[in-house]
């Protein structure tokens, strides 16, 4: 085992944290799309549904490209919103984050909505007749029935986001120590002479973070059948 | 019920005013009525409407026009625009299934409604509930292993400690297994009595009505078509059935030799076999009694009552002659020819004789 040099160890440590953040971050708002997509009949829910699931339809590039335009110095958001508050993110671990949570929000939202559709409506009839409102019954009925869908989404994503290249090398570009995630180490050293053993060395700590992740969700999936 | 006292005897009878139109796909619904009583059933085919009527007046589903009134107070106007949501309107339900949350333990289940109730309507306490359903030693477990009669009386736990002021039942034992039904239904029926609150019981079973109704709303095609009572309802069935059912409630037996013993009003009927329940609910067919003009002397039918002929009336193929037997009541059914040699008239006495084999046990 070669020894990393300091930025791999910063790679390592960036990739979870990018990953974590922007699962953590998408969490919330899953929760909500997923609901809404669920349990609302609204105008636009088409739309909706297809704007959530076109990132994983698009190349991860187009998706980088279009959140460079949207938040880049001229892009909509980035000159209306970010730069009167002089927030920078194009280029910074924080663009990212948002291109792994862009990129891995499908997946988060489906695997909720699955276990959200599985929850049986009378549940949530029965909830209404006791006396709970609605806001009432999603906390305490939708919310920890669907925690299954929640913890599912939220190790995919995680999973998902440990790996996000495309996204990430536009709109934070590869600067080791800084936006250098584990993937874009990978590729530099693959694209360099003689990196051959430490870009299999990086494969190697990617395959193992991902086995344990999925071994922690199994773990924790069995942990809650033998709970009841 | 095991000497509890406080128990709560408030109002009992409830007053309900529905005129709502609901369009759903094919299916039209438009019921108008207005009903008063404590033990209504709603009774019809299935595929009637009965189930839809059902969510509408608890708020589960918005009707397309109309009004609905409870006790005066108005929960739903088109023309005003006022839908009271779910939650407002201290309206029950009991499910054909328990639908437990699979996430509580039981006693969370009971006292999700309970916490959500408003500290002056807070009438029905854990105690008592856990008390009346027997329910205490399954508290602190979860629900997904329990029995279908257990789930189903956490159910109705559940649902009366929200402290209701109306009950709707939806065909509550429709899912329930037929050994446990006329359990199921002592619970219901005690509970409701006990803490003194109205419901609204949906079914399409004619036996269901007859034992937890005394009025009865009758929907077909997504119309209310009339109001009449259970018992009404069975003596026309009269006409296309095998006979009439009746229907007792026998508690306390004393079992000696292959036989109990029951009171029944001022009466003792002797039946066979022994049931391990408290009480139990006998259907006694309408022609397995035989009726003399005078007493038989000695007869080998374990059950011989005096009786009163209170009614006599044409079933299409036979005759059924309506028994008040001391402060109870039976229907018999007997052959034309046979009303005929007995030349029986209305306010006579009469001798009616039952085996002790003829009472089937309704599990």
């Amino acid at each position: 085992m070669p020894i990393f040099s300091h930025s791999d160890y910063l790679a390592i440590l960036l990739s979870v944290r990018v990953a974590v953040v922007a699962t953590l971050l998408s969490l919330p708002f899953g929760f909500a799309v997923a609901y809404l997509m669920t349990y609302k009949r609204f105008r636009g829910r088409i739309a909706l549904d297809v704007i959530v699931n076109l990132p994983l339809t698009l190349p991860p590039v187009v998706v980088g490209y279009l959140l460079l335009l949207l938040l880049g110095q001229n892009g909509l958001v980035g000159k209306w919103l970010l730069q009167p508050l002089g927030i920078r993110l194009i280029f910074t671990w924080k663009a990212a984050v948002i291109a792994t949570a862009v990129v891995g929000f499908p997946l988060m939202v489906r695997s909720i909505r699955t276990g959200m559709e599985a929850i049986d409506e009378r549940l949530i009839q029965a909830s209404r007749t006791l006396g709970a409102g609605w806001f009432d019954t999603i906390l305490t009925v939708i919310l920890p029935l669907s925690i299954r869908g929640l913890i599912a989404g939220s190790i995919l994503m995680f999973a998902r986001g440990l790996g996000e290249f495309g996204a990430t090398i536009i709109v934070a570009g590869n600067i080791p120590g800084v936006t250098q995630t584990i993937p874009l180490a990978i590729y530099e050293y693959v694209s360099s002479p003689r990196g051959d053993v430490l870009a299999v060395s990086l494969c190697l700590v990617s395959i193992t973070i991902s086995v344990l992740v999925l071994l922690f969700h199994e773990w924790l999936g069995g942990r809650m059948v033998r709970a009841d | 019920m095991n000497g509890l006292v406080g128990a709560w005897s408030g109002r009992i009878n409830v007053d309900l005013k529905v005129k709502i139109k609901k369009q759903l796909g094919a299916f039209s619904l438009d019921a108008d009525f207005t009903v008063q009583g404590n033990k209504v059933g709603v009774f019809g085919p299935s595929g009637g409407g009965k189930s839809t009527l059902v969510s509408l007046i608890a708020g589960l589903r918005h009707p397309d026009r109309g009004f609905i009134i409870l006790d005066g107070e108005t929960l739903f106007n088109s023309d005003r625009g006022l839908h009271i949501p779910p939650e407002h309107r201290r309206i029950g339900m009991v499910f054909q299934r328990p639908h437990l949350f699979p996430h509580l333990s039981v006693k969370g289940n009971l006292l999700y409604g309970y916490k959500r109730c408003e500290g002056k309507n807070r009438k029905i306490t854990l105690d008592s509930v856990v008390d009346v359903m027997q329910i205490g030693h399954l508290l602190d477990r979860g629900v997904r292993h329990l029995s279908g009669g257990e789930k189903q009386r956490i159910a109705i736990g559940r649902t009366v400690l929200s402290n209701p002021r109306l009950l709707l039942m939806d065909e509550p034992l429709s899912a329930v297994d037929d050994n446990l039904k006329f359990q199921i239904i002592s619970y219901l029926k005690d509970t409701c009595e006990f803490f003194g609150i109205p419901y609204l019981f949906i079914s399409h079973a004619l036996l269901e009505m007859r034992v937890m109704t005394n009025h009865v709303l009758t929907i077909a095609d997504g119309h209310v078509t009339g109001q009449t009572t259970a018992e009404d309802l069975a003596i026309c069935g009269m006409k296309d059935a095998d006979g009439y059912a009746n229907i007792l409630r026998l508690e306390a037996p004393q079992y000696m030799n292959g036989i109990s013993a029951y009171q029944w009003g001022d009466q003792r009927l002797l039946i066979s076999g022994h049931s391990p329940l408290a009480e139990t609910f006998f259907e006694l067919m309408s022609t397995d009694i035989t009726l003399f003009k005078r007493h038989p002397g000695v007869t080998s039918a374990r059950n011989l009552l005096k009786a009163t002929v209170a009614a006599i009336f044409n079933t299409g193929s036979r005759i059924g002659v309506g028994l008040k037997c001391g402060s109870e009541r039976l229907v018999a059914e007997i052959t034309k020819e046979a009303a005929d040699e007995l030349e029986i008239r209305e306010g006579e006495e009469i001798y009616a004789a039952m085996k002790a084999v003829a009472f089937r046990r309704l599990m």
